[in-house]
């Protein structure tokens, strides 16, 4: 039953008390304080640590080759082998449940000289040959122009992408690169886009920042590479399973290359689900125990609120003993104790939760001011949820802390206030 | 109105206390009776005894006609609510609350509402001359302040009978003197009432005396005051 005059009554008694009510409150704000930040800070992580992963399709799987570790069909063990494009169409025919698949394959600079030039300026960059759905396995931002497309691969053109980071270094920001020439490992290619990848920590052979992106049947031409290519990116359509889709795959290119269908090392693959679930129990664990310690440390705060309340009630033993003289009931004394605990805990709750939100939304302030890519702490801030359970915990507790002093209370007669000395 | 009959009242501590070795007494409505002995001689005992604050052993106590004896707290919480106010030595005003939400107190406790009751109390308070202090706290308070405030607290509620222990203990005399006038002055408006003293000059002051010693009345004096004047005759 709300009673504003009860209420009222309870205010005065906090607020014309106010060094005994923040002592006894303090525990309780502190706990919540604590448990907003260690929450907020634990999310923060979270998101960076997702934001790092972010930009990858997440049922998304790559498979490379390595040597074959057995002999089979006449074929030593220890041999090298790799992707043909004709796999890409048997595995679209025989593999249901393939949403995107995509064949990538890179030069590397082994030893960082240039090997990318625009005119004189010149550079030491990935190269790396890929189809137009390449650009939804590994999202990019397109800061210019436009992405590889059908016709690039068709026609084998002469074009590229190129990242920013190449774009920045040797045409520099202040020229529009689209139709500009630049060479790469000797060939002439025309630059028709510039992207900037999401996420510069998850990369497909090297960060997309750093790479000229050439139409793969280009790519292959231009270096001899026949139809060879050296990576195969695809993702799970909705509903199927990323798992199984691999060891379907599997299945197939080995058959296709003549590999023993026991040699588990020549065909790997790595999917980004896997990644993402490590994280996700890495971060539900952290959670969880964050809401140990955070409870652990509200607790504490109840029991201290419990304690000073105890201590108080002694103090109060007079007041209380003249309120029983006048004529309070006991009933109305342990409901005056219980709200008093209630109304205190509730408060200090209200603002730990809000001081420690306040405070973090600072802290995310400066934190994407400072870098604006920065990546290992994101919105470090909690959910509504958590807030409106939080609120939820802190009633109980203030309920509970005020059980024992409430009962103490009632054991205060009012002779005990009248009895002189 | 109070009717004691072998009021019997032990305390058991480290050595049982016999206090009250049977105690017979009856207090007319309206009377103004003062209880005397030697400190220790039971008389606060016997006060809360009759403001059931505290139990007896034996013997019976009517009050209003009603036996008060073996109450729930939630009674006697009532009965103190509604037919008794209390005046201490020490006041016992709540600290923290200014003199007029201490007057209003105990109409908290019988529900009238927040405006009424402290309208009532500032009635009060203005019937003692306290209208200016009503927002004071009582460490801003004079002694006779305090006590004015506290006999203020005691009539809010209206009740049959004021019991006052010691009221004039920790005032000076021209104070006390003070406090005796108002209280006759209640009493005089038909309220009974009881005062516990060891002051000669204070129970003098009252229609009939009481003198307790070791736990039994040893003589009730009828006092005949006639018209007296306060100022001369205590002290
Ligand atoms: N709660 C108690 N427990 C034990 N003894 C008490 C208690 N209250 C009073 N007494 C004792 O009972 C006797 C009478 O006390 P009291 O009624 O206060 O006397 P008075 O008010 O006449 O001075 C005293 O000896 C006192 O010490
Ligand atoms: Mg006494």
């Amino acid at each position: 039953m709300i009673d504003i005059d009860n209420i009222n009554e309870i205010w005065q008694t906090i607020a014309r008390n106010k060094t005994r009510s923040i002592l006894t409150a303090f525990g309780v704000f502190w706990g919540i304080f604590i448990l907003v930040i260690l929450l907020s800070c634990g999310n923060g992580f979270k998101n960076g640590m997702m934001r790092q992963i972010e930009g990858f399709a997440t049922n998304s799987a790559f498979v490379f080759t390595m040597p074959t570790t057995e002999a089979y069909k006449g074929y030593q063990k220890g041999r090298q082998w790799e992707f043909e494009m004709s796999d890409i169409q048997s595995i679209k025919n025989n593999v249901k449940g393939i949403d995107i698949i995509t064949p990538v394959t890179s030069i590397y600079t082994y030893n960082g000289d240039n090997n990318v030039f625009y005119s004189t300026k010149g550079g030491s960059f990935g190269i790396k040959g890929v189809s137009p759905e390449y650009n939804e396995v590994e999202r990019s931002k397109l800061l210019y122009g436009r992405f590889i497309n059908e016709t690039d691969i068709v026609e084998g053109r002469k074009v590229c992408v190129i990242g920013k980071k190449v774009y920045e270094d040797i045409i520099g920001l202040d020229k529009n690169p689209v139709g500009l020439m630049i060479k790469a490992r000797g060939i002439y290619y025309q630059v028709v886009g510039v992207v900037q990848t999401y996420n510069e920590n998850v990369m497909i052979n090297g960060n997309l920042n750093e790479t000229v992106l050439l139409p793969l049947t280009t790519m292959q031409k231009a270096y001899n590479l026949g139809d060879k290519f050296e990576l195969l990116v695809f993702t799970a359509a909705k509903g199927s399973n990323i798992k199984d889709l691999q060891e379907s795959v599997k299945d197939i290119i080995k058959e296709r290359h003549d590999i023993s269908p026991t040699d588990n090392e020549a065909v790997m693959s790595v999917d980004f689900e896997q990644l993402f679930k490590v994280f996700e129990a890495l971060f539900t664990g952290i959670a969880v125990l964050i809401w140990i310690v955070g409870i652990g440390t509200l607790m504490s705060g109840v029991v201290g609120v419990s304690n000073i309340m105890l201590v108080t009630i002694k103090e109060r033993t007079r007041e209380i003993g003249i309120r029983r003289a006048l004529g309070a009931k006991p009933s109305l004394i342990i409901k005056q104790i219980l709200e008093e605990s209630l109304l205190l805990t509730v408060l200090a709750g209200i603002v730990g939760l809000m001081i420690g939100v306040a405070i973090m939304a600072v802290v995310a302030n400066f934190v994407n001011i400072s870098s604006e890519d920065a990546v290992m702490f994101v919105e470090p801030n909690i959910s509504f949820v958590t807030a409106i359970s939080a609120t939820v915990i802190i009633v109980l507790s203030g309920l509970l802390a005020g059980i024992l002093p409430a009962k103490r209370a009632t054991q205060i007669k009012a002779i005990d206030a009248i009895r002189e000395e | 109105m109070i009717k004691l009959e072998g009021i019997n009242k032990t305390y058991f501590g480290a050595q049982p206390l016999h206090v009250l070795k049977g105690i017979d007494l009856n207090v007319e409505e309206g009377e103004l009776v003062s209880i005397m002995g030697a400190s220790g001689s039971g008389k606060s005992t016997l006060l809360n005894i009759l403001g059931i604050l505290d139990n007896y052993d034996e013997g019976n106590y009517y009050l209003a006609g009603k036996l008060v004896k073996n109450l729930t707290e939630n009674q006697a919480a009532e009965f103190r609510n509604r037919f008794i106010g209390f005046i201490f030595q020490s006041f016992n005003l709540i600290p923290f609350k200014t003199a007029v939400e201490n007057v209003a107190l105990p109409l908290f406790y019988q529900g009238v509402p927040r405006k009424k009751r402290n309208q009532m109390a500032l009635e009060y308070l203005d019937r003692f001359g306290l209208k200016d202090w009503a927002d004071h706290y009582p460490n801003e308070l004079s002694g006779g302040q305090k006590q004015r405030v506290s006999i203020a607290r005691a009539l809010v509620t209206s009740p049959k009978i004021i019991l006052a222990d010691e009221p004039t203990g920790a005032l000076d005399s021209k104070t006390s003197v003070e406090v005796m006038k108002i209280l006759r002055e209640v009493n005089a408006s038909g309220i009974t009432m009881i005062i516990v003293t060891h002051e000669r000059g204070i129970a003098n002051l009252t229609n009939k005396i009481v003198h307790l010693k070791d736990g039994v009345i040893e003589n009730i004096k009828e006092n005949n005051l006639g018209s007296i004047d306060l100022e001369r005759d205590v002290k």
